[in-house]
C-alpha cells in the first residue's frame, strides 16, 4: 500500500532538502510518494534532476507562498 | 542582568569580549555579569587543521589558553552544560552546578558525524580534529601513488575546506614529485562542485586546469574498506587507493539530547539571531539552523551583531540592528595562492583569480586570529 510522506526541508541548509529526501527514501517502500517542502529555490531545480539521475519518478513541483512542494515516487 | 554564554569557540569568545568592553560601567556597578561555560580550557584555531593535514602547521600553533583570550571581567568556567532548562532560565553543568541567566547565548559549534556512513570512520582520512589531521598527514607521507578520492558530505564546517584540501593535495603531491603517479578525484553531493553557485563556476575550471577529475550528484552511502570502494546513493561505485572525506556534520549532541533542534541545529531567526520562540535565548555560529555557511567568519560577524544588540538591550531596552548574512572566507588554492569569497543574504560571492598576495594575507590571518578572538580585529 502506498502513501505520501511529507519531507519537511523548510529552512534547511542548502542543499539540505535533497539530503533530507535521500534519508527519507531509505526509509520508504517502493511505490511511496514523498513530498519535499523547501524554501530553497535551488532545491526545486536540483531535486528533479537528482531523481531522474537515480531513476526514481519525478511527479511534480508547485510553489505556494515561497514554499516549493516537490513530489517524488520511489521506484526501486 | 546575568548573561550566560555556553561555548568557548570563536563566536562565544568574540561575543564575550565584545560585551565586556561595551558593558564596562554596568559590570563595574554589578548591573551586569558575563559568564562563559566551556568544555575545554584550550581554544583551538580550527582552520589550522587544514594545514596540519598537509604538514604546513604543527599542533602547538593551533592552541591558546582560553582564559588568556578573555577580558578579566568575564567569569570563565570549564564545566560543560548538560541540561538546558529554558522555561526556568537556568542550565545545569557536568559538575552539577546550576547557572541562572537573564540572557542565554548558545554557541556550542558543530562536529563531524562520519558514523552515519557505514565504513567511513574506519576507512577514510579526514582532518576535522587534531588526531585525524595528524593521522591523515602520516598517511599522505607514506602514499606513493594511486587514486586519491576526496568525497564531501553536507552540511559541513568550513564551506571552502573541500576545495582547499583538493587544491592543497595537488601541490603537496607536486612537491613530492608524485603528480604523474596520483589521480586526484573529487565528489560533491549536488549537481555542481560547490553549494555556492559562483564558487562552483570558478572552481570547476580550476580543477580542469590542474587535471583534477570530479563527479557531482555523488552522495556517500557506504565504504567497502576491504575492496577499497566507495558506494554512492546514486548507485555508482568509486574505487580508491586513498579516501579522504569531509563528513557531514551535526550540532553538538547535548543540544539533540535536550531537544533544542533536529540534529543539534537550533531553529534561529536569521536577522535577530534569537532561538525561535525565545526572546532571551540567542544562537551563534555553527549552532544555528540558518541556511548559511558554517564558518568562523559567520560566527565572528554574528557575534559583532549580537554584541551590539545585547549591550543595547541592557542600555536602552531594544536591539539596534540585524545580522545581514555577512560571511568572508579565504580559499587556499594551493600552497602559495589563494582567493576569497565574500557574501551575504542579498549578494552572492564572486571569487577572483587566485593570487600570492591573498595567500600571504591568509597566512598572516592565521596569526592574527588570536587578536580577532579577543574581539580587537
Amino acid at each position: 500500500m502506498t502513501e505520501r510522506k511529507i519531507v519537511d526541508g523548510k529552512g534547511s541548509f542548502c542543499p539540505g532538502p535533497l539530503m533530507e529526501l535521500i534519508v527519507a527514501l531509505k526509509h520508504s517502500q517502493v511505490g511511496d510518494e514523498l513530498e519535499v517542502l523547501s524554501t530553497d529555490k535551488g532545491s526545486a531545480d536540483d531535486i528533479p534532476e537528482w531523481v531522474r539521475r537515480v531513476g526514481h519518478d519525478y511527479v511534480s513541483t508547485t510553489e505556494n507562498d515561497g514554499v516549493w512542494h516537490i513530489v517524488v515516487r520511489k521506484t526501486k | 542582568m546575568k548573561i550566560l554564554i555556553v561555548g568557548g569557540g570563536m563566536g562565544g569568545t568574540i561575543l564575550a569580549n565584545n560585551l565586556a568592553r561595551r558593558l564596562v560601567p554596568e559590570l563595574k556597578e554589578g548591573k551586569a555579569q558575563i559568564t562563559m561555560l566551556s568544555a575545554s580550557d584550550k581554544h583551538m584555531y580550527q582552520p589550522g587543521l587544514l594545514y596540519l593535514a598537509v604538514g604546513r602547521m604543527t599542533p602547538d600553533e593551533l592552541y591558546r589558553d582560553q582564559a588568556g583570550l578573555l577580558e578579566s571581567s568575564i567569569h570563565f568556567h570549564v564545566d560543560p552544560v548538560e541540561e538546558f532548562h529554558l522555561d526556568d532560565q537556568h542550565v545545569k553543568t557536568r559538575s552539577g552546578r546550576i547557572h541562572a541567566y537573564d540572557i542565554l547565548v548558545i554557541a556550542t559549534g558543530s562536529r563531524m558525524y562520519p558514523e552515519e556512513i557505514p565504513g567511513l570512520a574506519e576507512h577514510a582520512e579526514t582532518f576535522y580534529t587534531e588526531a585525524s589531521a595528524l593521522k591523515m598527514f602520516k598517511r599522505l607521507q607514506s602514499f606513493e601513488g594511486g587514486k586519491v578520492v576526496v568525497a564531501v558530505g553536507i552540511p559541513h564546517k568550513c564551506p571552502m575546506a573541500p576545495l582547499e584540501i583538493i587544491f592543497m593535495l595537488h601541490d603537496y603531491f607536486k612537491d613530492r614529485g608524485l603528480l604523474d603517479k596520483v589521480q586526484l578525484h573529487y565528489t560533491y553531493p549536488i549537481n555542481r562542485v560547490h553549494s555556492l553557485e559562483n564558487v562552483a563556476k570558478w572552481a570547476a575550471p580550476e580543477m580542469d586546469r590542474l587535471g583534477i577529475t570530479y563527479e557531482t550528484f555523488f552522495n556517500m552511502k557506504e565504504v567497502d574498506g576491504e575492496k577499497k570502494v566507495l558506494h554512492s546513493e546514486e548507485g555508482t561505485e568509486l574505487p580508491y587507493d586513498l579516501l579522504i572525506t569531509i563528513p557531514a556534520h551535526r550540532g553538538m549532541e547535548v543540544l539533540e539530547r535536550n531537544e533544542l533542534g533536529k540534529n543539534g541545529w537550533i531553529p534561529t531567526h536569521r536577522g535577530k539571531l534569537n532561538m525561535e520562540g525565545r526572546e532571551n535565548v540567542f544562537v551563534l555560529g555553527d549552532t544555528t539552523n540558518i541556511p548559511i555557511s558554517k564558518s568562523g567568519s559567520t560566527a565572528h560577524f554574528q557575534a559583532d551583531t549580537l554584541g551590539e544588540n545585547i549591550a543595547a538591550l541592557i542600555k536602552i531596552g531594544a536591539p539596534v540592528r540585524e545580522y545581514d548574512g555577512k560571511v568572508f572566507c579565504f580559499i587556499e588554492t594551493g600552497k602559495d595562492r589563494a582567493t576569497y569569497a565574500m557574501f551575504n543574504y542579498q549578494t552572492p560571492p564572486s571569487p577572483q583569480t587566485p593570487t600570492k598576495a591573498v595567500h600571504w594575507f591568509k597566512t598572516a590571518y592565521n596569526k592574527l586570529y588570536w587578536v580577532s578572538a579577543r574581539g580587537l580585529l
